[in-house]
């Protein structure tokens, strides 16, 4: 805890530390004593989120229940000037979830009920703490299908609007920002609002409801979203596509991209990806043969629909240099590289020390220049590096592994080799982030890679919703 | 050296629905896959061929649309493929079954090694293998782990009986029904599939095999009778405890419904 004021980075107003009247008022405005946590009975978990690296613990945890409840605590701290960081499951690469400058975390776990579903409308509304999972769950008999498909199914659908989440349904499907019609905001002041609505279409001023998309809970913090559904496809094929090299792979995306029926995803794997991914799953990989892959999975009504573009994206990728295509068409062989490809990110975590992520995206031309670019980077440094991603969406997850440097050494070779990659992005027309969002472990470059009006833009939005600077404060701008 | 591998076309869905009432199977769709567990048996056959040289063949007996597992069999990398159909093979129960399929196997000349999955997602019997094995009079080894050697006489492989991890050595011609994990199998290429498009899978009816006496197969050659067929019983009882000492009684009443042994 810290124990002078601090003050944010946009210096609006001191931050005060709770004194013990605080919690005696917030202990007030909540009901069950048992959802408000006070300093060390506070567990470790909520110091930090999946960045790991960055560690801050709050001052008291509250876990909300109901819209009226929020707007009762950002009342209270609105007036008294304390930060308020909201929180999901805490499952964010950019340290977005972390109470930086101590003060009052808002858990919205416990806000987790399926409210609405509106057949007719193909709509669902659900409180910010439903997981991704429950929402597939729950779908499921329905016939409806929530399309966003991040890696982590047990992140918040909050956490998941907060951060416009992508995942591996992006090419055909869009992401989160595609499947949000409306959005409860309690603001800073304490004062609620519903922003879009269930209509389709809307050009009614300034998108509030897209700003807060993405905002990565520095805006106001969601308490239910509305969320638009389409039918579910009934059938899908992957195709497993081995090549002789990574360049070879990315090269033949944009012809894979332009056949009939856009696919729903085109992954890029490399071997040593597979092998520490098989290694930690204790489950082999089913083939081994070629040293980069594509994994590109169709989607549609029927298996004849789906195996005309099967067979279609298989004849592009042969002729683009392919060795083979493999077929995973039932439930266990789709399981079996798409378990192993769920699993990247915990395996590389696993096969190292420590690790920090670069999540660029870039034009979907320029993947193989990127990837190439960075194993330069990696031999000029030192510093061991491993990638996957998105090829069909030009988002790249480049994590750099600290093995066996010491901090200081770790520490010098990780910036250097961050700052090479985010300036080339920036040169090629690339954005410091796909889908996981800037928190704080970002904000550099996000800064150095936006026009300074851009900047100011942003700053003055942050003022405009939070004049006070206490939601999340400390992150993206 | 020749293999031949059984496989098995079955719902897509694992989950068949039985009407309560009528304990008529509800196949919510058409849709088909190849028995997940005879993957294993294929991966095993490509494996041995591999290091070993020789013949891989698949063969299935179903009606005509199971074809389409023999073709998966040919885009994985068997040779040859045969289906074994004839109306006359109908409502066959499980020795029916595995009487047609050994006759079957008789008329591919010298075969060296069979190799069957561990059970079927609809039968699910398990009991197929051992029973061609029977018919043919060749040994089985069930359950099979792991291939410890192969040579052109005999293989010494590592059955998991549950409780015990056994290692066997065979004379071939023998069976084998391997379990589920034993080797990743590999997808169906592609490339393969298309290669083999026009390659043929061969059909072998009732007229092919040395018996052709119509009552040792199909319902007349099915000494089982199904009496009712219904789903089993699901027990949702449960007990819910509060208050102090929730491990102490819990493991007392492990203990007391012998879930738990005193280690030695
Ligand atoms: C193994 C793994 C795989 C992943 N794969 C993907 C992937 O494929 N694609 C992808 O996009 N991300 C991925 N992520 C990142 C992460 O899962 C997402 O960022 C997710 O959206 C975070 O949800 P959460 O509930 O954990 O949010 P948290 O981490 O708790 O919070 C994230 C941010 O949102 C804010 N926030 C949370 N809830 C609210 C709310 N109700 N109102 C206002 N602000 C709120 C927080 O303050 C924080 O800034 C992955 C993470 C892991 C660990
Ligand atoms: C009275 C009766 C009538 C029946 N009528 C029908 C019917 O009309 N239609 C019907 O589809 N089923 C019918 N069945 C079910 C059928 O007998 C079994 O499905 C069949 O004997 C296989 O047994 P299983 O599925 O338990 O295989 P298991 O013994 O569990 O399978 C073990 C292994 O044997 C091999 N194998 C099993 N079946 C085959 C096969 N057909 N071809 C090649 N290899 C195989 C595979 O390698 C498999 O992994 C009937 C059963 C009874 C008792």
């Amino acid at each position: 805890m810290p124990d002078t004021p601090v003050t944010t980075n946009t210096g609006n107003l001191a931050l005060r530390t709770l004194e013990s009247h605080d919690i005696e008022h917030l202990r007030a405005l909540v009901d069950d004593p048992k959802r408000i946590i006070v300093g060390n009975a506070i567990h470790e978990d909520y110091s930090h989120d999946e960045l790991h690296t960055l560690v801050h613990a709050p001052e008291v945890l509250i876990e909300a229940v109901s819209t009226a409840e929020i707007s009762a605590i950002m009342r209270y701290a609105s007036a008294k000037g304390i930060a308020v960081t909201a929180r999901g499951q805490g499952t964010g690469l950019v340290g977005g979830a972390v109470s930086l400058h101590g003060g009052i975390m808002l858990s919205l776990q416990k806000m987790n009920k399926f409210l609405e579903l509106d057949v007719e409308n193909m709509l669902l509304t659900v409180e910010p703490g439903v997981l991704l999972m429950e929402i597939a769950e729950y779908l499921a008999p329905t016939g409806l299908f929530y399309p966003p498909d991040p890696g982590e199914k047990s992140a918040t659908i909050g956490g998941n609007i907060s951060t416009n989440a992508g995942g591996m349904r992006a090419v055909k499907y869009g992401v989160t920002r595609d499947y949000v019609r409306s959005l409860e905001v309690v603001l800073a002041s304490g004062e609620v609002v519903e922003v879009g609505g269930k209509v389709a279409k809307n050009s009614s001023g300034y998108s509030i409801k897209d700003l807060m998309i993405g905002s990565e809970g520095t805006l106001g913090i969601i308490t239910k979203a509305t969320l638009k559904l389409i039918g579910q496809p009934k059938v899908t094929v992957s195709l497993l596509i081995p090549f002789p090299d990574l360049g070879a792979a990315i090269s033949a995306v944009p012809a894979i991209l332009k056949v009939r029926q856009v696919p729903t995803a085109v992954e890029f794997m490399q071997r040593e990806v597979i092998e520490a991914a098989s290694e930690y799953l204790g489950r082999p990989f089913p083939d081994n043969s070629a040293d980069a892959y594509l994994l590109v999975s169709c989607d549609g009504p029927t298996r004849r629909i789906v195996d005309e573009s099967v067979d279609e994206i298989a004849q592009v990728a042969l002729g683009h240099g392919a060795i083979d295509a493999f077929l995973a068409d039932t439930p266990e062989r789709q399981l079996s590289v798409w378990s192993t490809r769920g699993t990247f990110l915990e395996a590389i975590k696993a096969s190292t020390s420590m690790i920090d992520e670069c999540d660029v995206v870039v034009p979907r031309n320029e993947v193989a220049s990127f990837i190439t670019f960075s194993y330069e980077l990696q031999a000029k440094h030192g510093l061991r590096l491993m990638s996957f991603g998105h090829a069909g969406d030009g988002n790249l997850h480049i994590y750099a592994l600290r093995d066996d440097l010491d901090e200081a050494t770790w520490t010098t070779r990780v910036e250097a080799v961050f700052a090479a990659m985010y300036d080339r992005a920036h040169a090629i027309g690339g954005k410091v982030s796909g889908e996981h969002g800037i928190g704080f472990a970002k904000m550099r470059y996000l800064a150095s890679s936006e026009q300074e009006p851009t900047i100011r833009l942003m700053q003055a939005i942050k003022r405009a919703f939070d004049p006070q600077g206490i939601l999340n404060p400390g992150k993206i701008v | 050296m020749t293999i031949v591998a059984l496989i098995k076309q079955v719902p897509l869905t694992s989950e068949v629905a039985l009407d309560p009432k009528t304990g008529v199977i509800q196949r919510e769709s058409g849709e088909t896959k190849m028995n997940p567990y005879d993957l294993y048996a294929l991966e095993t056959a490509l494996r041995i061929s591999q290091t070993h040289g020789g013949k891989t063949i698949a063969l299935t007996m179903g009606p005509p649309q199971a074809e389409a597992v023999v073709r998966e069999a040919f885009a994985m990398g068997f040779d040859e493929g045969y289906l074994l159909t004839d109306r006359a093979f109908a409502g066959s129960d499980v020795l029916a079954t595995s009487h047609a399929l050994s006759q079957a196997i008789r008329t591919l000349g010298q075969v060296d090694l069979i190799i069957t999955g561990k059970q079927t997602t609809d039968g699910d019997t398990g009991q197929v293998g051992a029973e061609v094995s029977e018919f043919l009079g060749i040994p089985c080894v069930a359950a099979v782990q792991q291939l410890l050697e192969i040579s052109e006489t005999s293989i010494t492989a590592t059955s998991d009986t549950g409780t015990t991890l056994m290692t066997v050595r065979v004379e071939l011609p023998a069976l084998i029904a391997v379990d589920k994990d034993i080797h990743q199998p590999r997808l169906p290429s592609y490339v393969r599939m298309k290669q083999t498009e026009k390659r043929q899978v061969r059909r072998i009816t009732l007229a092919d095999l040395p018996d052709t006496d119509r009552t040792h197969y199909g319902l007349e050659g099915s000494p089982t009778q199904v009496v009712k067929i219904f789903p089993p019983e699901s027990n949702t009882d449960f007990a819910l405890w509060t208050g102090v000492d929730i491990p102490g009684r819990l493991y007392e009443y492990l203990q007391k419904e012998k879930f738990l042994q005193e280690l030695a």
